[in-house]
């Protein structure tokens, strides 16, 4: 096995005093593309959270490397500029900023306009347009992807991308996490969508702390569905054992 | 330097520029203290101001029918560290008249000077009127300004504000603004402010809906930083049928800064409404993160969303 890009060994974290990680050990090689699944409350958005360096997660445990960087002791601009970066699950709006602005953050004087044609909006009407509550929130969440991808991070997390994503746009999401793979990324992809959990490379399944499975995305998705976690016996992923 | 170029060298802090003197086209007058510099009217516009002792006293008017194409610039400064300028001025915008006043306060090296602004504006029936008022304050502060405004709205005229203080150290800032709304009249007020060091500000904004169906909203954005403190009053009241006001206010508040906002809001007709929301705190901790998570540094980052706040 290579070196990881990401390698997490025993993360332990608590959030108000609960236990919500659990010695949680995952790695994402480079270039690759890593679904991210488990039942509602698992801790996946947590997990971000603490990989990212958000406020109020720190681990009280464990380890986490990118290219071989220790995370945990940085800032989280340090992380973002180390090639770390997180689109959120509700991504944050912004009074008075432009979407031009917005893509162009960390990278100034960058062209916005690939990115924002990647995702499916057209520069033309989106590019002067303010990031506040006018916005879609499906439209947020793909100028959230079209920022990622234009900041080229060696290591996206992607929380739910296609969340409120209507049918017929799901295609220019997968495309655009398939964008950040060839652009020489990875992506750890927080998804409950099958059918984006599939275009993954690998994909591993957390519950109740830790990941109880690591395989290809459709063994993963199966393991999921079929309620045979390990960890939990069903219990904790909400369903009961066949 | 005679302070007519001392005022147009820094018109440009306001997003002027000094050639509008030149322009036969554009309506202007400049005041240093109680003296006309600088004087010029277009068709269809009367000013009529008079350089008192005391104040600067007179009034502007937009004669029934006419557009002003042009936005009319009236430019009010101190040239001196000390000083007390007071204006006392009507503007009527008549009976389907249209004009766009932008207002240049420039008080660059103030330091202990009073500016007083006491209008009285009427818009007939139909009317028009954007007014923007821009100032520029040197880093000094220790000013007192003091702009108080009645506006009264007629019957479906529309009036657009717009106050912003975004560079230097004012001192002490009071606005009080009472508007008055006709029938399907309409009346916008924004305010941007930065306040820093101890610039102390008092914004009292009063909308009075009297007519039916005539709606308001009241806009305010305030940052804070430094010892700086603001109360934030905005009052609407609706007396008639279809009346709809709206009041918004943001206050960010960093360092040692602090802040209130009273939003008072009160309804006489039952097919009235009048909304609110108020937000006072620090920066919005998702916004920074999101900014952070892009590589922007904690400053980086409530800079741009400041300047963001307070476009
Ligand atoms: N600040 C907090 N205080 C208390 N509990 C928290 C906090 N943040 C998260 N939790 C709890 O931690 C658990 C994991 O939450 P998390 O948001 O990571 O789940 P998730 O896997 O992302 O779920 P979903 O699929 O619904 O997005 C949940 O039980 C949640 O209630
Ligand atoms: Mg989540």
């Amino acid at each position: 096995m290579p070196i990881p890009l990401l390698d997490i060994q025993r993360l332990t974290v608590e959030v108000d005093r609960h236990s919500i990680l659990d010695r949680l050990d995952l790695a994402v090689q480079a270039g690759e593309i890593h679904a991210l699944l488990g039942a509602n409350g698992s801790g996946k958005t947590t997990l971000a959270y603490v990989l990212m360096g958000c406020e109020g997660y720190v681990p009280s445990a464990g380890r986490v490397r990118l290219d071989g960087t220790d995370l945990l002791p940085l800032k989280m601009h340090e992380r973002a500029r180390l090639g770390l970066t997180l689109a959120w699950q509700e991504p944050a709006r912004f009074e008075g900023v432009t979407v031009r602005e917005y893509l162009s953050l960390g990278k100034p004087g960058c062209d916005p306009e690939p990115a924002l044609k990647r995702v499916g909006l057209d520069p033309d009407r989106y590019l002067t347009r303010r990031m506040d509550k006018a916005l879609s929130g499906g439209e947020r969440h793909r100028i959230e992807l079209a920022s990622v991808l234009s900041m080229k991070p060696k290591l996206a997390i992607l929380d739910e991308p296609a969340a409120g994503i209507d049918m017929l746009s799901i295609g220019h999401i997968i495309d655009i996490i398939r964008a950040l793979k060839e652009a020489g990324g990875s992506v750890l992809l927080i998804t409950h969508q099958e059918d984006v959990a599939l275009i993954a490379d690998r994909a591993s399944q957390l519950c109740a702390g830790r990941i109880v499975f690591s395989g290809s995305p459709r063994e993963a998705v199966d393991h999921f569905r079929g309620q045979t976690c390990v960890r939990c016996d069903g219990e904790v992923c909400g369903y009961v054992r066949p | 330097m005679s302070d007519l170029e001392h005022l147009m060298r820094v018109l440009p802090m306001v997003g002027a520029e000094p050639a509008i003197l030149d322009d036969t086209g554009i309506a202007h007058v400049v005041a240093q203290g109680h003296h006309i510099l600088s004087r010029r009217t277009v068709p269809g516009l009367r000013v009529e101001l008079e350089e008192t002792p005391g104040a600067l006293i007179g009034q502007i008017v937009v004669e029934a029918g006419v557009t002003i194409v042009q936005p009319i610039h009236l430019c009010f400064g101190l040239t001196h560290p000390t000083g007390v300028q007071q204006i006392a001025i009507d503007v009527h915008v008549q009976e389907g008249a249209q004009a766009r006043v932008l207002s240049h306060c420039l008080f660059p090296v103030a330091q202990a000077a009073q500016h007083r602004m006491q209008a009285m504006m009427t818009l007939g029936s139909g009317a028009s009127l954007t007014y923007t008022e821009g100032h520029y304050h040197g880093l000094h502060g220790g000013m007192q300004v003091l702009p108080h405004a009645t506006i009264k709205i007629g019957k479906g005229a529309r009036y657009f504000s717009d106050f912003s203080l975004l560079s230097g150290s004012v001192g002490n800032l009071d606005i009080d603004y009472l508007v008055e709304v006709e029938e399907e009249g309409l009346a916008e007020l924004s305010a941007k402010i930065f306040a820093h060091k101890t610039d102390r500000i008092t914004l009292k904004e009063s909308v009075i809906l009297r007519g039916e169906r005539s709606r308001s909203l009241i806009k305010t954005r305030v940052v804070l930083e430094g010892d700086a403190s603001a109360e934030i009053t905005g009052i609407t009241e609706a007396h008639a049928k279809g009346a709809r006001g709206h009041v918004d206010c943001m206050e960010i508040v960093q360092g040692r800064a602090h802040a209130s906002a009273i939003p008072i809001v009160k309804v006489f007709h039952p097919e009235a409404k009048v909304t609110h929301e108020a937000a006072i705190g620090s920066v919005d901790k998702k916004e920074l993160e999101t900014l952070m998570a892009r590589g922007l540094n904690p400053e980086q980052a409530v800079e741009l969303i400041v300047s963001g706040i307070l476009r």
